[in-house]
């Protein structure tokens, strides 16, 4: 059996010294990990899920492939060094061209291979748009993401760590955008506060499948970036939407509670409704225990001295990395103790 | 469908001439995947006993009750924070058990096989408890169980092969389900191994639990059926409904000290300190320790045996 966990791990590597959730956590990442991952040996894993969708394991976060008549659409795009692999994944499912790539957040294990998977592909254009701009409209992979996707992509105020043909070419203010592509309806589903302040779901009506970016994973409590306008709050109510969303599989009358819609998280395994409701309950037990605790006044010294993970922790926690159980747990603090509105930031 | 190959075609040979010397020898030295002509074949239809962990099984277990598990504190601390009303949402009404747990149900069971026309080859068994419809694949075939970042399902991905007279059945990709159905969890990281022994009309189900996450030790116990010819395997509709009109997303939990912890100690009268469970609490020498450690006052009224 192959292990996966390994892309994971670089991918949130790249992620943090890329990004970073500030300096002093990419200093931490890089005392507690050393030298810059070696992708070398990295694979990147196929597995059919079901319609027209794939998901690839191995490349930084899970990347969900659409593939049919009209192209290729990719739902996040791995880590920068392993774009090569990915595309060499992609090329094995179909040799259409890449149409869209849709981002789920910003971070670098989601969005590093946007520009070389971009140029890779090419968008449907012609008509106006060509005669308005040029024929070169054509000659990449249209990548969609939220509006703040793009403004923390371009933001003037950081360090420009993002090059700019990775940027989103097409944006989204709504809480929904909606596309019709090989031949079935997708829906991006904006989740705010969440992960990070740019989340974005998609979902494939008729595949049935979720691609839920870092809202849901199954290998970690949820990294929750407050620099860029995280919230537990909104990943719970994102893990909610996901619930709301699916539905299980049944039999002659009896709901059976599993299968059905399929949900692939941002990192770990492929998922049902009911991995995502263990989660859910998982989240929303430490974010009641932690309330409590705010309720009662204590400080976050206190808060994590009475460790209110301490039976998931086996499961889920870390005490070294770059999210920490003691990382999660200031997080989810800081974001209850916030007046309404000022969680997150620029 | 598999092709006959000629390795087949003398294994088919050769059990045919063990079998005609002696059936229970035969069935013994049955390579992996064949038919199993002994009469220790597990297939048909049989009915549950309770004489075994009757209160645990069917009325349930007692809230605290975590006797006998070697559970870690982790999974202790999932029983204390674990609410009852969990089960009342809409979303785990009809969740079954998994199947390292599901043979403790109030089910009957059909066991039968899937056989290669060809070659007359077992590829698989197959399990149906009543309970929920819980409905197993245990591979015969030899082939690889699913790379880690498969789905898991409630019954798992399941191979078998046979070890003397017992199925030998090892699970994993289960999904999280119980060690025991007070809130002790089992991680859907565990792996379960199985054995299946038929002793004439009797079918003895060990299954034994590995899980990194919330056990100590592995944990066995045993299950036991009778063969029933007239077994009916009825269905098992379930259909969520809102039973309780609470607010969207509300987790049923016992965010602070659950009060309920000392009555199932107090009530049998047993130390508070061996209710908490652990693998000490699993062995026959625990007992001369329980007698050292103090009790609580029996209640006032005591509740009659269920």
């Amino acid at each position: 059996m192959r292990q996966v966990p390994r892309g994971s791990i670089w991918g949130l590597v790249a992620l943090a010294l890329c990004v970073g959730f500030g300096k002093a956590r990419a200093q931490q990442v890089s005392r507690s990990v050393g030298a810059a991952p070696d992708y070398s040996q990295a694979e990147v894993h196929i597995l059919p899920v079901q319609g027209n969708i794939y998901m690839l394991v191995g490349a930084g976060g899970n990347i969900t492939v659409q593939a049919g008549n009209d192209g290729v659409l990719l739902v996040d795009t791995g880590v920068a060094p392993m774009s090569e692999k990915v595309l060499a994944a992609i090329r094995s499912i179909s040799s259409r061209p890449i149409r869209y790539i849709i981002n789920t957040h910003i971070h670098p294990d989601h969005t590093g291979g946007n520009e070389a998977i971009a140029k890779a592909g090419m968008t449907i254009a012609g008509g106006n748009v060509v005669g308005d701009i040029g024929a070169s409209a054509g000659n990449q992979a249209q990548v969609i993401a939220f509006q703040t996707v793009l403004d923390r992509m371009s933001s003037s105020n950081g360090p420009q760590a993002f090059p700019q043909a990775a940027w989103p070419t097409e944006t989204y203010t709504t809480p929904e955008r909606k596309m019709f592509f090989d031949g079935e309806g997708i829906q991006i589903i904006h989740i705010p506060t969440a992960h990070t302040d740019g989340d974005s779901m998609v979902f494939f009506r008729r595949s049935d499948v979720i691609s839920t970016g870092d809202i849901f994973v199954t290998n970690r409590y949820p990294i929750i970036d407050l620099e860029r306008g995280g919230n537990i709050q909104g990943v719970i109510a994102g893990l909610n939407r996901i619930i709301d969303i699916a539905i299980p599989e049944g039999i002659a009358g009896a709901d059976l509670q599993e299968g059905g819609t399929m949900v692939i998280p941002g990192h770990g395994r492929l998922c049902d409704v009911a991995d995502v409701v263990f989660y859910q309950e998982m989240v929303t037990i430490i974010r009641d225990r932690i309330q409590d605790m705010i309720n009662k006044g204590m400080t976050l010294e206190q808060v994590k001295a009475a460790k209110p993970t301490r039976d998931y922790d086996p499961r889920y926690g870390a005490t070294s990395g770059i999210w920490t159980t003691d990382m999660f747990v200031e997080a989810v603090y800081k974001g209850l103790a916030a007046k309404p509105g000022a969680a997150g930031g620029n | 469908m598999r092709g006959t190959t000629p390795g087949k075609v003398l294994g088919i040979l050769a059990l045919l001439i063990l079998g005609a010397g002696g059936g229970r020898r035969a069935a013994a030295q049955a390579p992996p995947g064949w038919a199993n002509s002994s009469g220790e074949d597990p297939s048909g239809t049989w009915a549950p006993r309770f004489d075994e962990d009757w209160e645990e099984r069917i009325p349930g277990p007692e809230i605290g009750d975590y006797l006998g598990l070697p559970i870690n504190d982790a999974a202790r601390l999932r029983g204390d924070a674990w609410d009852a009303a969990l089960v009342e949402l809409p979303e785990n009404q009809c969740r079954m058990h998994g199947s390292d747990y599901g043979w403790r149900g109030p089910s009957n069971l059909h066991i039968w096989q899937d056989v290669d026309r060809a070659t007359q080859t077992v590829i698989a068994y197959h399990t149906h408890l009543s309970a929920y419809g819980a409905e197993q694949t245990i591979w015969m075939d030899g082939r690889p169980h699913p790379p880690d970042y498969a789905l898991h399902t409630w019954q798992g991905f399941s191979t078998g092969e046979w070890e003397g007279d017992q199925l030998v059945i090892t699970t994993t990709h289960l999904k999280e389900n119980w060690i025991r159905r007070n809130g002790i969890p089992r991680s859907d990281l565990a792996t379960a191994r199985v054995h299946l022994m038929k002793h004439g009309d009797y079918l003895t189900v060990a299954v034994i639990v590995y899980d990194p996450i919330y056990l100590t030790e592995p944990f066995i116990r045993t299950t036991d059926f009778v063969y029933n010819p007239q077994a009916q395997m009825a269905p098992w509709p379930c259909e969520p409904v809102d039973e309780v009109d609470r607010p969207a997303g509300q987790v049923p939990s016992h965010v602070g000290a659950n009060p309920f912890l000392d009555e199932f100690p107090a009530r049998y009268g047993i130390p508070p300190e061996a209710a908490r469970g652990g693998a000490e609490t699993m062995y026959p020498e625990y007992q001369l320790k329980m007698k050292q450690m103090k009790l609580l006052p029996r209640p006032a009224k005591v509740v009659p045996n269920r």
